[in-house]
């Protein structure tokens, strides 16, 4: 059943409407509940959650007696900005990912984040799908912040991931839509897949997959299940990150999530008026290439790729 | 004068952008403006490019107190500026959320770097700012509170009002945040526009940056004393939100005196041109921040008002 959990008045003749999409078991077992919300769409030019959101509508509501518990689905948290493809809320100047938990008392996006907070929490599990930005594709990934890790990484593992990412604790985080959750107790995981503006089908249906494990683990899903990856699992010391230091444009001669030894050569920054190649570009560390660079323009600075190798795998 | 490029990065089909300060005065690094860091804040630039005319007078006439160093940025984002657009060109990125920056970062963090290098070591800091809401504001200075800047400080500016803001997340990679942190004794400035310059509003600015450069002993010359300066915690401020969408229609303006029950707008249909909603102050109190476009939201900040 879809039901609005948070709106306000647009100026003209409109109103914003965030929605959710509640689909509610009807397995024969004992009530388990429990309840799973699936988010995505804060981020307007990230689309990949779009996918994933239809899929598990789909194929949850085709087989309603295999399910024990409620499955939330919010697709689209900032729905002016998919529809605009903005990454942030259309006249709003911040990041809507920094603004949570949000407030009754503030601006009409704190409104509705205050809203969403309160919809989601108490759901026993929280999965906020991102699909990178317009410039970078990455391979499908679990972020999670140091200090949830202990707690968070066993869920993780179950979603069918190449990669999850322990990455240290920063202020700025302290205001995403996942740090307000996992902070008040809705445990709540982060995906990074693909790249902005499209839909990665195998990426999409990876994650799908993974969603129903989790699902199964936690004694939700009495259906068939496929059996998941094992990840790898990474703390913030083993990824190198590589930036261009020239400005033109990114042409590069390795493929996403390869193996790549130090040294080896990743692509050519090349001025686009003279041919001439300002950088080559190469990778400082042995691992894997797990984030790549899409848009091919580049200043200097641009992030061209990630390495998961780093440190430790010297 | 010394007019120096304190950080320049190239574009694959621009000119580089070479950000420009301007130095007076020789010693200790006493102070620093910086002005645009968004390409809309014209205000800011122009405040800037004010306070950089003036002090090429004062310095001529020997005004610029021995051993005192200041240096003003009128204009880092002028990338942005050029093309119509408020953020970073390329990715849309705030260079004022990427402080205190990364050499090896992403573009913007690397411009954030660049410069925070040159705005350590100075005694104090001002930071031209623009707000992420839309809107009016009377002049006031602020101070995000770190616990290393004092408060007394800011009535030096003799602007009417000064705000202490007990900072957000997304506040600890702002400018004025890290300044504060890395020791220079930062302040944000606020006129009352951003995309136009306003003349009068430019000169009050202007003005109270010479009277704290006078005060704390970098400039010698006359100004007017200014206001008797009123430190005031935001929590003071009585915010109106809007509870429907429309044309806003208002009937004060920022500095107003208003008392409890004074209306303060009308709300009309957009389509129908019907009154919807009035908004009447619920406190006595001044007219701090007015929402500025024609346009609003249902639960738009519309008001700030400075209780009395």
């Amino acid at each position: 059943m879809t039901t609005v959990i948070a709106s306000a008045g647009l100026a003209v003749n409109e109103r914003i409407e965030i929605r959710r999409n509640r689909i509610t078991g009807k397995s024969a077992e004992t009530p388990s509940g429990k309840r799973v919300c699936i988010v995505t769409g804060t981020h307007g030019d990230e689309l990949e959650g779009q996918y994933v959101c239809a899929e598990l509508a789909r194929i949850l509501s085709e087989n309603l007696q295999q399910l024990n518990g409620i499955v939330d689905i919010y697709p689209a948290i900032n729905p002016l900005g998919i529809d605009s493809i903005t990454r942030g809320i259309p006249l709003f100047d911040l990041d809507m990912n920094r603004i949570f938990p949000g407030t009754a008392e503030g601006t009409m996006a704190e409104c509705l984040a205050a809203d969403i907070i309160s919809d989601i929490s108490g759901a026993d599990i929280c999965i906020d799908i991102h699909s990178s930005n317009i410039y970078l594709k990455e391979i499908p990934q679990i972020r999670i912040n140091e200090i949830s890790a202990d707690e968070l990484v066993p869920y993780a593992k179950m979603l069918n991931c190449d990669f999850i990412w322990i990455h240290s604790a920063a202020t700025v985080l302290e205001s995403t839509l996942a740090y307000s959750l996992n902070v008040t107790g809705t445990k709540t995981l982060v995906v990074e897949m693909g790249v902005g503006m499209r839909i990665t089908k195998e990426y999409c249906r990876q994650l799908t997959a993974g969603i129903f494990n989790l699902l199964k683990n936690l004694g939700m899903w009495t259906g068939d299940v496929e059996k998941v990856r094992e990840p790898i699992v990474s703390g913030e010391g083993t990824v190198e990150f590589v930036n261009s230091d020239a400005d033109g444009i990114f042409v590069p001669c390795v493929e996403h999530w390869v193996d790549i030894e130090k040294g080896e050569h990743i692509g050519d920054v090349i001025n686009p008026i003279t041919g001439e190649t300002v950088e080559r570009v190469t990778a400082p560390c042995r691992g894997k290439i797990f984030t790549l660079r899409e848009f091919p323009i580049v200043y200097g600075g641009s992030l061209i790729a990630r390495i998961l190798g780093g440190e430790g795998n010297e | 004068m010394n007019k120096q490029v304190v950080y320049s990065i190239q574009s694959p089909y621009r000119q580089p952008m070479d950000v420009i300060g301007f130095k007076f005065g020789k010693g200790e690094k006493a102070l620093c403006v910086v002005g645009a860091m968004r390409g809309n804040e014209v205000q800011q630039m122009y405040v800037c490019s004010q306070l950089v005319s003036r002090l090429k007078e004062l310095e001529r006439d020997g005004c610029i107190c021995e051993g005192k160093e200041i240096m003003i940025i009128p204009c880092v984002n002028y990338y942005s500026m050029n093309i119509g657009k408020r953020f970073w060109t390329m990715d849309n990125t705030d260079i004022n959320r990427m402080f205190p920056g990364y050499e090896l970062g992403e573009t913007t963090q690397r411009i954030a770097d660049g410069l925070f290098k040159e705005l350590q070591g100075y005694t104090y800091g001002v930071q031209l700012a623009s707000f992420y809401q839309q809107g009016d504001f009377l002049p006031h200075v602020k101070l995000m509170k770190t616990g290393f800047t004092s408060n007394e400080l800011m009535k030096d500016f003799g602007l009417p009002y000064a705000f202490v803001r007990t900072p957000r997340p997304y506040d600890t990679t702002t400018l004025n945040y890290n300044w504060q942190v890395w020791g220079t004794n930062a302040f944000s400035l606020y006129t009352n526009a951003t995309d136009n310059p306003d003349e009068n509003s430019a000169k009050t600015a202007v003005d109270a940056i010479i009277r704290f450069m006078v005060k704390r002993g970098i400039l010698k010359t006359r100004v007017g004393s200014g206001y008797l300066t009123e430190v005031i915690s935001e929590d003071r401020l009585y915010q109106i939100q809007s509870a429907s969408a429309g044309i806003c229609r208002s009937f004060v303006k920022t500095g107003d005196e208003v008392k409890c029950g004074d209306l303060l707008c009308e709300l009309t249909d957009p389509l129908e041109g019907c009154v919807i909603a009035k908004i009447f102050s619920p406190v006595n109190g001044i007219v701090f921040f007015r929402f500025n476009r024609p346009l609003e939201y249902e639960k738009s900040v519309l008001y700030k008002i400075i209780r009395l």
